[in-house]
């Protein structure tokens, strides 16, 4: 379920463009950004909301790859793996990560804190290796780093 | 040359409105509403031969003047924030770190074009740019230079800040147009160009978040002044983004037909942990490899066509000696197997079916034939897709094949790379 606020949020989207569709995509974002994925439900939830065919939602939101329909972990590590950042060893940053968190790419650890992906260029090539998890880049990654960074997330928890 | 787009991009705080407006800022935005026509403004653009920054160099002054002035229907302006061709970050700077730079140059040009709505399409990734380009947008608003008769001079401006989905492919303008209409970014056959049918069909112009960002610029000091900095054909400053085996990588911003040499032995400060130089990508993944004996060459739209490549977005991606060539174009194609729309079959299949060659090429599953099983498939793609991207995506394959045949011989009989990796992570 998509939260009173964030519904609210989505409904003022209505006017706001010359045509109605254009609101999906904004709506979207304001559902990842409570919930770090969209699942099907949150999609027909939306088509009601924008009062348009939840097809039209469905068509749009699968096109794009920001929009995970499956569930993913509280933090969601995604390693870019694109040229400059494989130059730069980002391969074996995607080992590391898999061999810490002991999950492959594209799994969810079991206590549903970090799900790992592997994206394309981020825009953050004079930098590498890096990674984005949830909304923020992490750049010039070491091990080191890469563990600091980890247990801070955890200790946010604590 | 003197620092243009990025004289203030490491001044603290620039991104706040006071700050820009201290630093000389929208004092452009007052003397073009004030002093030009929207005619003369486009003049002074095709005049300073300005050339579109997002890779395919199209004079901007010209795509101004494409613009129907009898339409009935409204203009838009879209500024194409949608950086995405690896190895680009130059985009990224500009917004996140001079963003009123750019707000300034976009409602320069939404006045010259007779827009009166200007969407500035972001990357989805960009949360940290997008927060910046709102927080500006609002105290552009606030100050008067947005809204309803900006300066007094009964021009209207509104900005909507659209956020993109993840999908490279709306960086191209008919994807990106389709994307802010809601739907799949898939993209549209050409003619119509977006001057005449546009995003919902209206004039539309298109331009780069580094070619708007100019704008202010020319308006302040002149076509002439502009036209004076780079090469006759490609004027003015271009800020060129280095990444790979480089010992700085960063974003440089010099005038345009700098060479290679400069860039990367200059600027970028040499090869990393001293190896030698094997390749170098001058313009993104979409522009063909070049190798060291071009490193003479200018980076400009046309000395880059001289030497058999493209300018592309000024993306330099350097690999040295220790760079595998299959792997590498492996890595590119992978991007554009990810990326294609999935619209026109020869890019969709083609790009899936050189993934997997050169993935067993690479993974040491390589036979004989491949090679010209890999051109055929290129060949099968070049020129059949609606958009650039088809021929973008056979780029990498046909450049390295065409300087590292050796490297895709080895592979297939050796089952495995010419050179021994290095361990970069640690």
């Amino acid at each position: 379920m998509i939260s009173k606020k964030i519904k609210g949020r989505i409904v003022e989207l209505k006017e706001k463009f010359p045509q109605r569709k254009s609101a999906i995509l904004p709506a979207l974002h304001l559902v990842l950004k409570e919930k770090n994925y969209v699942e099907k439900e949150s999609l027909k939830e939306i088509a009601g909301l924008l009062e348009l065919p939840p097809i039209e939602v469905f068509e749009t939101a699968s096109f794009y790859t920001m929009f995970p329909q499956k569930k993913v972990g509280k933090y969601h590590i995604q390693v870019c793996t694109n040229l400059s950042c494989s130059l730069l060893g980002a391969e074996e940053l995607v080992k590391y990560l898999e061999e810490k968190l002991k999950i492959k790419v594209g799994e969810t650890t079991p206590n549903g804190m970090f799900t790992l992906s592997t994206v394309e260029c981020l825009g953050s090539c004079g930098t590498a290796p890096m990674m984005q998890i949830n909304e923020d880049y992490y750049e010039n990654l070491t091990k080191e780093k890469v563990d600091r960074i980890l247990d801070d997330l955890l200790k946010k928890q604590i | 040359m003197e620092k243009i787009l990025f004289k203030h991009i490491d001044f603290p705080e620039q991104y706040k409105i006071d700050v820009y407006i201290k630093n000389g800022g929208y004092i452009a935005l007052s003397k073009a509403l004030k002093e030009f026509t929207p005619d003369d403004l486009i003049e002074m653009v095709k005049k300073s031969n300005l050339r579109g920054r997002g890779g395919a160099g199209f004079p901007t002054g010209v795509k101004w003047g494409f613009v129907p002035k009898d339409s009935p229907k409204a203009k838009y302006l879209i500024c194409n924030a949608d950086e995405g061709e690896p190895g680009t970050f130059k985009d990224r700077w500009l917004l996140e770190k001079d963003p009123h730079q750019l707000l300034e140059g976009i409602i320069i040009s939404s006045y010259a074009t007779g827009a009166h709505l200007c969407f500035i399409y972001i990357r989805g990734e960009f949360s940290f740019g997008a927060k910046r380009l709102k927080g500006a947008i609002e105290e552009a608003y606030q100050k008067g230079f947005l809204g309803k008769n900006i300066l007094g001079t009964g021009f209207d401006l509104d900005i909507i800040l659209y956020r993109g989905g993840g999908a490279y492919i709306c960086g191209e303008e008919t994807s990106l147009m389709n994307s802010i209409q809601g739907e799949r970014g898939l993209t549209r056959l050409k003619p119509p160009f977006p001057t005449s049918a546009g995003v919902y069909e209206c004039p539309t112009v298109i331009n780069n978040v580094e070619t708007l960002s100019n704008i202010p610029h020319i308006v302040l000091n002149g076509p002439e002044w502009f036209s004076s900095i780079g090469t006759p054909t490609s004027p003015g400053p271009k800020i060129y983004s280095v990444s790979g085996h480089v010992k700085k990588p960063g974003n440089y911003e010099l005038p345009m037909g700098t060479t290679l040499k400069e860039i990367i032995y200059e600027h970028a400060g040499g090869i990393k942990d001293n190896k030698n130089l094997k390749a170098v990508i001058p313009g993104g993944i979409s522009t063909p490899v070049l190798t060291p004996d071009k490193l003479f060459a200018k980076m400009d739209f046309d000395s880059m066509c001289d030497v058999g490549s493209m300018l592309g977005s000024g993306a330099v991606i350097v690999m040295d000696e220790t760079t595998c060539m299959v792997k590498s174009a492996q890595r590119m194609v992978k991007f554009f197997e990810h990326e294609s729309c999935g619209k026109c079959t020869p890019c969709r299949e083609g790009t899936y079916w050189l993934s997997r060659i050169l993935e067993r090429i690479e993974n040491g599953g390589g036979e004989e034939g491949d090679i010209q099983l890999l051109l055929d498939i290129c060949d099968n793609i070049c020129g059949k897709t609606l958009c650039p991207m088809g021929d973008g995506a056979i780029i990498p394959v046909l450049s390295t094949i065409e300087n590292f045949r050796e490297e895709y011989e080895y592979h297939i009989k050796n089952k495995k790379c010419m050179v021994t990796p290095v361990r970069r992570f640690d």
